[in-house]
């Protein structure tokens, strides 16, 4: 009998594999919690995953500086997926405290809203430290089946149950060709690991073979669902409209930073090699995006489908980062994911607070002379479309300021030209949003406010990220450097 | 002999797919699919691939032909026979959809494909393919292997969660009054929504 | 190939046999149709519409569920021929795998979600 080798489990990092196995253990008690009975107005689901997301936070902290690579290199703990981990877990706690209340007043209070919160968030942090294209796409799986059903949770509604059919029949199609795509690289390279795959093409340069080529477009096409790139973003609006507001938040911040981080780890791990081949395509998808999401959302009348187009156009602008690559680029999309993810999250949380009970309130109609009945919602609301529309002093501008920079020191001029110009048209949008808010009158049956301390306190963390981040930018900054260095 | 057996298990294929799609009943079609899917595993075997073999009729002769069948009968049958412009449409479609397929699959052919990588994964003789499949499963990839029980478990919850509705003892009505409970329900919601 | 031919003896035995019922009986077999004999048989009931009825949907959850263990099977399988190589080590880590599920088993058992209704 050959002898073969068992890896050997007391040699695993537990710190590195923490968050893990906190998400997954979470995700499970909160399950069988479900029949432990609770008074109705109890909040322990909450409590519980809080306590799950921080746990896996606090453990990848632990060994942040650690460099680990577990299962025969499958799970990678690096900066890359450190810094991954840290902004997934306080994604999902920011939406926690924007659910708290939320799941109660529209009746969606089940402990499996929390479950799945809470696996999703797990095939996240897989995304993000794969270094295998099999776990890439089991995580991104995970987090994709979660959502679907997140996104139809409201199931007494029609509009959230066709959004999450929508949802999960373009996502199982992605997921489709992503894993056509990995079957034809595993047979162009004969791996699946991303290391040994860039191995592979710089030892023999297999350019313009068709088969490498086919493989690496359908990963793209997979990859670009999820980061809801034109123009694979028809699922985006009608998925985004339909979804319970506090999941539409969560998913815009943390689905598109998970797409992000394994579109980022396979291109500038596995394919550096063949940059020629993608940067071109990469490129027009970019400008697609960034145009056609901003011009659709100028004609929204509904806020959380104009912000669902304006999260595509956010996509193109990510994109631009990602074509520009290196080191530069790469920190760039992690600097701009982190600061869209909170503003992003802030507008969806404040939107959440408005209406009475079950009913839906996210017109720009119904935000008129929100500024005056509710200062300081109507500030922070402010700050977030300011900041999603790239002006200073908030983190958007500072996003965008060194995202567009970075795109001109990699020569991608007309990129830049094209990402400004819609900046620029994007501002228009947002500011109707503001204009609503403190020069319209209030119609005849003025939206009424939902207020929750844990929700205020999510809107308070959001909006003074995305004020500290327009300040103090260089402390993300350095982070996001330091965090990419690994990767290269 | 293994010739043989290959041209009668895929003559065996060929005919039953055939007949999946010109069965006139759905049912039979299904049927004919599971006929299809036990001949291709014989192909499998052929090619010494026990393991996949087996997968293919657990997995597809077993549970996925179980959702083809349910998916059948919640259809409408007795509505299923359809004329006019859009049927011309779709068979038109077909053909050439069907056409730009034979086409690509001939260029490919034709055309140099990868030779993949030079030596296969090297792996511990064994007795079979099943029982190699399981020593890399188990070791190398132990950790998706774990992954995939959390996958399962998700795709449980949210199948429950989608289907079954909430609490323990609280059963979705009969579907027509469902769905005019979901109406009545997303109606003021609307309403409340465009005011 | 020569392990498949039991396989392939048991398959033409099961063709013979499921053939040649079928046809004796259909060779020695008194023909007398009726309008009673020909109706579905409905437990002794007059038949009611035809058998061309939709199912509520219900019923899915169930082939969903089946699929979802029938995976589990399909890893088991591989395990168990390998079972004696990987011992404890193997042991523990299927044991995690199933017990992962297992939570989902009880989930669905308190959620009534395997009941007849």
């Amino acid at each position: 009998m050959m002898p073969f080798t068992m890896p050997s489990l007391i040699a695993v990092d537990w710190w590195a594999l923490g968050a893990v196995i906190a998400l997954s253990v979470g995700a499970m008690l909160l399950l069988v919690l479900e029949f432990v009975p609770a008074p109705p107005a109890s909040n322990r689901g909450a409590f519980v995953t809080l306590l799950a997301l921080l746990a896996a936070a606090g453990s990848v902290l632990e060994v942040r500086d650690a460099r680990r690579s577990l299962f025969d290199g499958m799970f990678l703990h690096d900066g890359f997926t450190v810094f991954f981990t840290v902004l997934f877990c306080v994604i999902g706690a920011v939406a926690v405290l924007q659910s708290w209340d939320y799941v109660k007043r529209t009746r969606i209070n089940h402990g499996e809203y929390y479950a799945l919160l809470l696996s999703s968030t797990l095939g996240m942090v897989l995304m993000a430290a794969s270094n295998d294209l099999i776990t890439i796409f089991l995580g991104l799986e995970l987090m994709s089946l979660a959502l679907y059903v997140l996104v139809g949770f409201r199931r007494t509604r029609l509009d959230s149950s066709e959004a999450a059919m929508k949802y999960f029949l373009l996502g199982a199609f992605a997921s489709g060709f992503l894993l056509y795509g990995i079957a034809l690289l595993y047979g162009a390279t004969g791996t699946t690991n991303l290391a040994k795959v860039a191995m592979f093409l710089a030892d023999s340069p297999m350019i313009g073979n068709p088969m490498l080529i086919v493989g690496g477009l359908l990963l793209l096409v997979g990859f670009g669902f999820k980061v809801a790139a034109v123009p694979f973003h028809m699922w985006t609006p009608d998925a985004y409209e339909g979804a319970p507001t506090t999941v539409t938040g969560y998913m815009s911040a943390g689905a598109k930073a998970a797409g992000f981080a394994a579109l980022l780890r396979v291109l500038l791990v596995a394919f550096p090699p063949l940059m020629s081949e993608w940067r071109p395509i990469l490129s027009w998808i970019a400008a697609l995006t960034m145009t056609v999401g901003n011009v659709t959302a100028l004609l929204q009348t509904n806020v959380k489908r104009m912000l669902a187009y304006s999260s595509i156009a956010h996509a193109g602008y990510l994109l631009v980062a990602v074509v520009a690559g290196g080191l530069d680029g790469g920190s760039a999309a992690l600097f701009y994911l982190a600061v869209y993810s909170f503003m992003n999250l802030g507008a969806f949380g404040v939107l959440a607070l408005l209406g009475r009970g079950a009913e839906e309130r996210v017109t720009i109609k119904d935000l008129a002379g929100l500024g005056f009945r509710s200062p300081m919602l109507g500030l922070a609301m402010t700050v977030f479309m300011l900041s999603l529309g790239g002006v200073p002093p908030t983190s958007g501008f500072m996003g965008k300021v060194y995202l567009f920079s970075v795109a001109v020191k990699a020569g991608l001029i007309p990129l830049v030209i094209v990402g400004v110009l819609n900046s620029v048209v994007s501002v228009f949008y947002y500011l109707r949003v503001t204009v609503a808010m403190y020069m319209q009158e209030p119609g005849a049956e003025p939206v009424e406010i939902a207020w929750a301390p844990s929700a205020a306190i999510a809107v308070v963390i959001t909006l003074a990220l995305t004020l500290w981040w327009g300040v103090q930018a260089q402390d993300l900054l350095t982070t996001a450097q330091r965090s990419i260095l690994g990767l290269l | 002999m293994t010739l043989a057996l290959f041209a009668a298990f895929a003559a065996l294929l060929v005919g039953c797919s055939l007949m999946v799609i010109l069965h006139r009943n759905p049912v039979a079609s299904a049927l004919f699919l599971v006929l299809a899917f036990c001949s291709l595993a014989g192909l499998y075997l052929l090619l010494h691939a026990e393991f996949v073999a087996m997968v293919q009729v657990i997995v597809y002769a077993g549970a996925i032909m179980v959702l083809f069948l349910f998916v059948i009968m919640y259809l409408n049958l007795r509505h299923d026979v359809e004329q006019g412009i859009a049927v011309a449409v779709r068979r038109g479609a077909g053909w050439i959809l069907g056409i730009l397929l034979l086409a690509e699959t001939v260029a490919f052919f034709k055309g140099r494909w990868a030779e993949g990588p030079v030596s296969a994964p090297d792996l511990a003789p064994v007795a079979g393919n099943t029982q190699a499949i399981g020593q890399v499963l188990y070791t190398r990839y132990l950790f998706p292997f774990e992954i995939t029980s959390v996958l399962l478990l998700v795709a449980m919850v949210g199948a429950v969660v989608i289907a079954k509705g909430r609490g323990p003892g609280l059963h979705p009505a009969a579907p027509a009054a469902d769905a005019a409970a979901d109406a009545k329900a997303a109606a003021p919601d609307h309403a409340g929504g465009e005011a | 190939m020569t392990e498949y031919v039991p396989v392939l003896l048991f398959l033409l035995v099961a063709i013979g046999f499921a053939g040649g019922t079928i046809g004796l009986s259909s060779l020695i077999v008194p023909r007398r149709r009726n309008a009673v004999k020909n109706s579905s048989y409905e437990c002794g009931v007059e038949p009611v519409g035809d058998a061309l009825q939709r199912f509520t949907v219900k019923f899915y959850l169930v082939a969903v569920l089946f699929i979802l263990f029938d995976i589990e099977a399909v890893f088991l399988y591989p395990w168990a021929v390998t079972f004696r190589r990987l011992g404890l080590y193997g042991l523990i880590e299927m044991a995690l795998f199933i017990v992962i599920l297992f939570v989902g088993y009880v989930y669905l058992l308190r959620k009534r979600a395997l009941e007849w209704d």
